[in-house]
């Protein structure tokens, strides 16, 4: 590394890790902005134009006859159709197959004598030499340019309508018990296996081992009847938290006793013989010496497990159900997905809220999710 | 919020509950065979016994569940693939049979098999250009945070995210999928990709890779810097250059760690579910094992023989790489 550093190559280095950087993030980014966006906008250009303004085909309608005024023996309704919005028209019409065919300013004859006119500030005329007749306003159809509008107004939205909110709660509600409860019948079972005598040790520890790389997909079936066969037997629902919360503990433990053991494994004999010495017992060297120690380990697992179970989808699905009122932030979004496959301005506000937990737990934990990646996998090579 | 106060009070319950058992029994335990302020052979006689039974109270919530949530579904996948749907009579190997004969199976494993190709070998790859490259600017670490990050996203979420850059509007109208509008700007024609047969595999597999890089760039980046800097003093010294270096001296003595990425990974592409479910659900000849067999755990009511047939194929693809595991599992303890 040394002799590299001062190589004029050096900017090339510097260069491809920009670019790498950009391909990697550009996609979080993209949906981010995306989902501040107006939705209008946000439909009709990418994300990458967001700080431009976009030129936008829309439709309004005038106001309704019934507010017509009389103005030198001429009929008159006047409004705007950009009311409160800093837009500029370039252009309109009044049939839906021209909608451009006028310019600002220009006077459009629609039929009867009539005549429409727009300003590029939105402001519309209509004058007709007769009063005008019926209830409902003219359609107008023009184009805008809108100036880039960001919003939070997508986020509102998924909270309220799409329940997302509800799922959030629920997010947690599996998400929390299912990383607390493991770590201590984990962290017992992970000392016996790192410093205690006991015939069959070996072979436990091979079995943890082995266990690290089943796939969830065999356990499916079997617990689904198990669980469906308790909860009859004893007339209780099959899919509840608690059951999720279980299944969770024992799909995260050999991660968890064998990240645990690998540590506990590497702190110094001495302490503990010492301790040994002065007469305390395994319980008590376990409490007070090496669960204290095992902090960065701990912290690693609970990072691990947090994510795993936050981001699962499998699951949650299997073990929790897909019932609307059920449905976790990753269920949700996948529904989604499916009901409002077009409306991007409900997905990327969904998507980002249920990657923003995870995200904030990333950057200020990131030190203890590399440690314990480290501690997990290097250890085998 | 009641249901999280629920969840809170649970987790507290669940929390105190554990430390009342290891607490509990080892009290008794002290109290039944007590070993302190005694002396002579009765004293070591209750030592010994404690001796004996404390390591299993303490593994024996660990090892109650492991049994119910990972061994006895692995005995009972099998057991049930030899079955009929509702599991109640015998079929012998008709599962397996149908399964070789389904074309939608036989597509799953071929695409199965292409995300294995590709999927580990890419995200180890990239892995290692990136933890060589960050390596030698000052501002890597930040560069391998904005990397790693992916890691944190569900796949779900990652799926939502890719999508949007996969999306397709009618040719002449304004892309707002990142891809095709990079296609159209080079004068191409916008293309619905997940819905390519063939071709969509890889831009599922995109995200995976996306995804796991991250991955591999720390691992590989602990074992680039944990290669003894005297091997590349000493190639510096016989006039060998940078990427020399690189392929002759610093990768050579990574295969382990390399290995253990790309084991890691390739377990991962077996079970990968969720991406697939999302992006395409199976249609566009996308289909793989994983969300096969959540397909068949429902579909008309669910057909439990044929979902564990397909759990269990899931499971023979994993077991080399767990021998792989235990063995060197193994022979690290015995250094130990």
């Amino acid at each position: 590394m040394i002799a590299s550093s001062r190589s004029p190559l050096i900017w090339v280095v510097h260069l491809s890790v920009i670019l790498l950087v950009t391909l990697w993030t550009l996609p979080t980014a993209g949906l981010l902005i995306s989902s501040l966006r107006d939705k209008d906008q946000l439909a009709v250009s990418g994300w990458w134009t967001a700080l431009s303004t976009s030129s936008q085909n829309m439709t309004g309608r005038a106001a309704s006859p019934e507010t017509q005024i009389e103005r030198d023996g001429k009929f008159v309704i006047a409004g705007n159709l950009l009311e409160g919005s800093d837009a500029k028209v370039s252009a309109f019409g009044f049939r839906p197959l021209q909608p451009t065919a006028f310019e600002v300013g220009a006077v459009a004859d629609i039929g009867d004598g009539q005549t429409l006119t727009v300003k590029d500030d939105g402001s519309y005329e209509i004058v007709s030499p007769t009063r005008m007749e019926g209830t409902r306003g003219q359609r107008i159809f023009y184009t805008a340019a809108v100036p880039p509008r960001f919003t939070f107004d997508n986020y509102r939205e998924v909270m309220r309508a799409a329940g997302i909110g509800a799922s959030f709660i629920n997010s947690l509600t599996v998400a929390i018990p299912a990383t607390v409860i493991p770590i201590l019948v984990a962290a017992f079972a992970a000392y016996a296996l790192a410093w205690m005598k006991f015939p069959g040790r070996a072979i436990l520890i091979a079995v943890v081992v082995g266990l690290l790389v089943v796939p969830l997909q065999m356990s499916l079936i079997p617990l689904l009847k198990l669980y469906n066969g308790v909860g009859a037997f004893f007339g209780v629902p099959a899919k509840t938290y608690v059951g999720i919360w279980l299944a969770h503990m024992g799909f995260g433990l050999p991660l968890a006793i064998y990240l645990l053991r690998n540590y506990m494994a590497g702190l110094p004999r001495e302490i503990m013989e010492s301790a040994r010495v002065d007469g305390a017992s395994d319980f008590d060297i376990f409490i007070k010496i090496i669960l204290p120690l095992s902090f960065p380990a701990l912290a690693s697992f609970s990072i691990f497990q947090f994510l795993w179970t936050w981001n699962d989808l499998l699951v949650a699905m299997v073990f929790l159900g897909t019932g609307n009122d059920e449905l976790v932030l990753t269920g949700r979004l996948v529904n989604l997905l499916g009901s409002r496959g077009g409306n991007w301005e409900i997905l990327t506000a969904s998507a980002f809220i249920t990657i923003i937990v995870p995200l904030i737990v990333f950057f200020t934990l990131q030190r203890y999710l590399v440690r314990g990646l480290l501690a997990g996998s290097v250890k085998g090579g | 919020m009641q249901q999280l106060i629920f969840a809170i009070a649970t987790m507290a319950a669940g929390v105190l509950g554990c430390a009342a058992y290891f607490f509990g029994t080892n009290w008794i335990l002290d109290k039944l065979f007590p070993s302190k302020g005694l002396t002579g052979p009765v004293a070591s006689r209750n030592l010994r016994i404690t001796n004996a039974i404390r390591p299993w109270l303490f593994l024996g919530p660990a090892l109650l569940s492991l049994t119910i949530y990972l061994i006895y579904p692995v005995i009972a996948s099998v057991w049930l693939s030899l079955h009929d749907r509702a599991g109640e009579n015998f079929v012998g190997l008709n599962n397996f049979i149908w399964m070789f004969n389904d074309g939608e199976f036989r597509q799953s494993i071929y695409n199965n098999f292409l995300w294995l190709l590709v999927v580990p070998a890419a995200a180890t790859f990239f892995g290692l250009i990136i933890a060589a490259l960050t390596d030698r600017i000052w501002w890597g670490n930040i560069a391998k945070t904005l990397i790693f990050m992916p890691m944190a996203i569900s796949f779900v979420g990652a799926s939502v995210i890719w999508k949007f850059i996969y999306d397709y509007r009618a040719e002449g109208t304004a892309q707002i999928g990142l891809l095709n509008a990079v296609v159209v700007y080079f004068g191409g024609t916008p293309e619905a990709w997940v819905t390519l047969p063939f071709w969509n595999n890889f831009f599922l597999m995109v995200i995976l890779i996306w995804i796991q890089t991250g991955f591999a760039m720390v691992i590989l980046s602990a074992a680039l810097r944990g290669i003894p800097e005297e091997t590349i003093e000493a190639a510096v010294i016989d006039g060998a250059n940078g990427l020399q270096i690189f392929f002759k001296i610093m990768i050579p003595q990574m295969w382990g760690t390399i290995a253990v990425v790309w084991t890691t990974i390739t377990i991962l592409v077996l079970k990968v579910f969720d991406i697939v479910l999302a992006m395409t659900n199976g249609q566009w000849q996308s289909q793989v094992l994983a969300n096969l067999m959540f397909d068949w755990m429902f579909r008309g009511g669910g057909d439990f023989g044929r979902g564990a047939a397909i759990a269990v194929i899931i499971m023979v693809l994993v077991i080399p790489i767990m021998i792989w595991n235990i063995r060197n599992a193994a022979k690290e303890m015995e250094g130990h």
